[in-house]
């Protein structure tokens, strides 16, 4: 997995790529985003179109990854779910937790 | 041992070659068992997932129930090696496919202690929506049409996970359907 960041409007875009699975991806989605809170930037957009496969403990890390950001004040939103990730958050009724865009000019608008 | 992957293949008349078409397929008494064991390290669950992979495409299930089987298997398999041998390298975890006419079973076993399943929080109560585990069997019933949980006499834990190829027909049918 590998996690690049860029700032858009003041928003910290984060583009995933690869894998969000068992052992693989959830310290560094971790680092960062503690990084990214120690440093005040708050409004976190995941970009997940080049997530290549997620099973369910990586859906418990955009989980984990979703209350640390808002315990610390902050907004974290998902952006270009594939239709698998979709599938596994709508099955267990995450998608009413997550606020996801499919186009990133209203993602990014949404935070305003 | 990096090579301790042992794969074992059973076959009575199963032929290696995609089934044909759906009548051709429930009318042939083709069968067959493939069994894999491995040592408690999820790195072999890509080679596991592999294997899921290439039989339910010689089974000529559809891509969305060839990634759903596959992920049921993978996370089987994780939880076999996390929860049931607790990550122990030195036991092991075995993986079989009975692959007959109508269904392909799949069965996960472990060395674990086995538990029950009916006290596992639900995930989709309100009050577990967010918690950071607990999805992956929830995910496996769903995608499966039939999982069973049982402690072993010998000890060890066994997943019996089944997926009946008349579903497949019967959605092949409705899409049809919808498409007149």
């Amino acid at each position: 997995m590998r996690i690049d960041t860029r700032t858009t409007d003041g928003i910290t875009v984060l583009d995933i790529h690869g894998r969000i699975t068992i052992g693989e991806g959830s310290v560094e989605m971790r680092n960062k985003l503690r990084e990214l809170l120690q440093a005040g930037k708050k409004d976190i957009l995941l970009n997940l179109g080049d997530v290549s496969y997620v099973d369910s403990s990586g859906i418990g890390e955009l989980v984990s990854c979703y209350t640390t950001v808002t315990n610390q004040g902050g907004r974290l939103k998902l952006l270009h779910l594939t239709k698998k990730v979709q599938e596994l958050l709508a099955i267990t009724k995450l998608l009413t937790v997550f606020e996801s865009y499919e186009d990133e000019k209203k993602a990014i608008g949404s935070f305003k | 041992m990096d090579a301790e992957l042992l794969t074992r293949f059973r076959y009575d008349d199963y032929d290696l070659k995609p089934l044909g078409d759906v009548t051709q397929r429930t009318n042939s008494a083709q069968k067959g068992e493939i069994e894999i064991s491995f040592a408690s390290e999820l790195r072999y669950l890509d080679i596991i997932q592999v294997v899921s992979d290439s039989i339910t495409r010689m089974l000529n299930f559809d891509d969305d129930t060839r990634y759903w089987v596959g992920m049921s298997v993978r996370e089987s398999v994780t939880n076999a090696i996390l929860h049931g041998n607790k990550m122990d390298e030195g036991k092991r975890v075995w993986v079989r496919f009975d692959l007959s006419p109508d269904r392909l079973v799949i069965y996960v076993r472990d060395q674990g202690a086995g538990f029950d399943e009916s006290k596992l929080p639900n995930p989709l109560d309100p009050r577990n929506l967010l918690r950071p585990s607990g999805r992956g069997i929830f995910y496996i019933r769903t995608f499966m049409d039939d999982v069973r949980y049982s402690v072993l006499a010998e000890g060890g834990m066994e997943v019996r996970m089944e997926k009946r190829l008349n579903n497949k027909l019967k959605s092949d049918q409705e899409g049809e359907a919808n498409a007149n």
